[in-house]
């Protein structure tokens, strides 16, 4: 599991960057949006992967190793709601962009005439 | 027992904003009183604040948000630099909302209600003892500051815009990839239970924390505008309106806090050998490495607003390169430069716009300047020599007023005696040559003293060209309660040459205090607390 989960992050986080280097602000939108899942999918692995475990303890004291982490949960969460906003945001000024601009090129100009 | 005064500079600027939307924009009169009072409120707020923590007490006042212990919930500390960090963004606040009165707050919908989510977020930021929490003050910021950057919009703005926006966005994934990795080595965000865990961090996972760490730091560089990540700075600033600009020329020193407070706490003397100064060296030859590139792109600049951008970056990596020297003494006159340069850099933003604004805006109210080398005989050149002693020159007072303030901003930004300008730098260099400085001290000494000279260079080229050169430049009318703006910030800077003991004493003892970590986190983790 934890071979597959890497292997998401690692090809997410790729392909956002690839994107995010393009010249075009949807290619740009696009490559931020799959960054952020790469990184929500990562804070969501640092407290370790564990299938069916309980977020809190059972019991008086309950065994550390069959426990879910339940704080990088809840900051996950913080983060989706927070990079979900951002884009909405980005994508109000993108569309302005193209607007004013009348093209999609992130300088607002294009190379080619 | 909890202290209300620490939470209150985050909840009111909230509380107002809330208020105003409700209000709406066109009851303009009620918005602005509310504006007023939270910003008069916000200086009032911090400078008790400033006096609960500068007593002989205990050296950091500590919020438990819904009294959770400091291991399991957020806490919020306020210690001598949140207090002064505090202070400054109340004052800077106060004194711009006359100038965005003059014209600026017209230009576009809810002005005041998103300066002050800013100010709530800046205040949060400078407040919080917990990373993640940081975090969170930090989108509020930011997200305030997208809003603000583009004010008045206007093709130039939006694009401008776009570019800021998207280089924060990816700021913000370092931030969280950073902050994570910590939270995975150490199992804490707390930054004073950070710092005690820290020494005792095995070696086997050392490596992944200072990961997360340079991660973390990285994301604080982007926003500081270290060179090569502070591209996006002299753009965005200048196509921003005047008075974010002037505030947005805060903003990068709310990275510098957090590389100050992070860089001392975490990996200062005291965090083991292994861990112990991890990144200073990048702070002082990244910080130099930006002097310098701030000092080319400033003798290039070919507008004033540009220009302005660049003084910014310069005043950012001044101050990054004295934080990685990591010496109490230096510490303390970078914090002298970092009020004075931000004080400064407002004003100077404040009169460039003053000087570009011709009536109505739209994408062109950059104020150009000349090449250097001009081929032959140009008009400038004739225009300057060639009607001497003609006709009697009068100058009109909005011009004269304009001169004099550039001119003080010119000196206390080059750092030129008598302002506070030189008594800062001069409380930052002289440190620096004393026995037992760290290697790299003399290079950053001599390129910020080339960084003054070039200040000197381009902004007398800037003076000359504007108010001698083309006198039949038509200037826009000055209202006054613009120039009060202007006359307020660099009021405040004279202030600071007059009274320059009891401040700079200020600073020494939080120089101090930043050095001896131990302090703060016995503040917020009492010793008599069992640790989890």
């Amino acid at each position: 599991m934890e071979l597959v989960l890497a292997a998401a992050i690692g090809i997410l986080a790729a392909s956002g960057v690839w994107l995010l280097l393009r010249p075009r602000t949807f290619q740009v939108i696009i490559g931020l949006t799959l960054i952020s899942y790469a990184v929500n999918l990562f804070i969501f692995s640092i407290g370790g992967l564990r299938t069916g475990a309980d977020p809190v303890l059972q019991g008086a004291a309950g065994d550390l190793a069959q426990y879910a982490d339940p704080l990088p949960q809840a900051l996950v969460l913080t983060a989706i709601v927070i990079g979900f906003a951002t884009t909405a945001l980005f994508l109000v000024v993108l569309l302005a962009s193209r607007g004013l601009t009348g093209n999609d090129h992130v300088d607002g100009e294009d190379g080619t005439p | 027992m909890n202290n209300h005064l620490i939470i209150a500079p985050i909840v009111t600027p909230l509380l107002v904003a809330a208020l105003q939307l409700l209000v709406g924009e066109k009851r303009r009169r009620m918005v602005l009183a509310l504006s007023i009072a939270s910003c008069v409120a916000l200086v009032l707020l911090a400078a008790a604040l400033m006096l609960a923590v500068s007593g002989d007490g205990a050296p950091a006042a500590v919020y438990r948000l819904g009294d959770w212990p400091a291991r399991f919930g957020i806490v919020l500390v306020a210690d001598r630099l949140s207090a002064l960090m505090v202070l400054l963004t109340g004052v800077l606040a106060l004194a711009l909302l006359p100038y965005a009165l003059g014209r600026w707050q017209h230009r576009g919908g809810h002005f005041q209600p998103l300066l002050q989510f800013l100010l709530m977020g800046l205040n949060g930021a400078f407040l919080t003892g917990d990373l993640f929490n940081l975090f969170v003050f930090f989108e509020v910021l930011l997200a305030a500051s997208y809003g603000l950057a583009l004010h008045g919009s206007g093709a130039r703005r939006v694009s401008a815009g776009l570019h800021y926006i998207a280089v924060n966005l990816t700021a913000s994934m370092l931030f969280l990839l950073g902050v994570s990795l910590i939270f995975g080595v150490t199992g804490t965000l707390n930054m004073a239970a950070l710092a005690e865990l820290i020494p005792h961090v095995p070696e086997r996972t050392r490596a992944l924390l200072h990961a997360g760490a340079a991660l973390l730091g990285v994301a604080f560089l982007i926003k500081t505008a270290m060179w090569p990540l502070g591209f996006w700075l002299p753009r965005t600033y200048a196509a921003a309106s005047p008075a974010v600009a002037a505030m947005f020329a805060l903003m990068t020193k709310v990275g510098i806090y957090v590389l100050l407070r992070l860089g001392l706490l975490l990996f200062g003397a005291g965090a083991g050998p292994a861990s112990a100064h991890f990144g200073s060296g990048w702070m002082l030859w990244g910080g130099a490495a930006t002097v310098a590139a701030g000092v080319v792109g400033m003798l290039g600049a070919r507008d004033l607003a540009k220009l302005a951008g660049y003084n910014v970056v310069i005043s950012s990596g001044t101050l990054l390169g004295a934080i990685g020297l990591q010496q109490p003494a230096v510490t303390a006159g970078a914090l002298a430069y970092l009020v004075i340069s931000t004080l400064a850099i407002a004003a100077f933003f404040l009169v460039v716009g003053l000087l570009a604004s011709d009536g109505d805006d739209e994408t062109d109210d950059s104020l150009s300047l000349e090449p250097y080398e001009q081929p032959g005989e140009t008009a400038a050149n004739e225009s300057l020599y060639a009607q001497e002693d003609e006709r009697p020159v009068v100058i009109p007072a909005p011009i004269a007023m304009l001169g004099v303030s550039f001119s003080a901003c010119a000196l206390l930004l080059a750092g030129l005696p008598p302002l506070s300008g030189f008594l800062a730098k001069f409380a930052l260099l002289a440190p620096m040559l004393d026995g037992g400085a760290r290697s790299g001290a003399g290079v950053l000494f001599a390129l910020v003293v080339v960084a003054g000279f070039g200040t000197v260079i381009a902004l007398c080229r800037a003076g000359i060209q504007i108010f001698w050169v083309e006198p039949e430049r038509i200037f826009p009318k000055v209202h006054l309660v613009e120039s009060a703006s202007i006359a307020i910030l660099l009021g405040l800077c004279l202030l600071l040459t007059v009274l320059v003991e009891r401040p700079l004493r200020y600073l020494r003892d939080t120089a101090g205090q930043l050095h001896a970590p131990a302090g703060y986190v016995h503040a917020v983790l009492p010793p008599g607390e069992a640790a989890p």
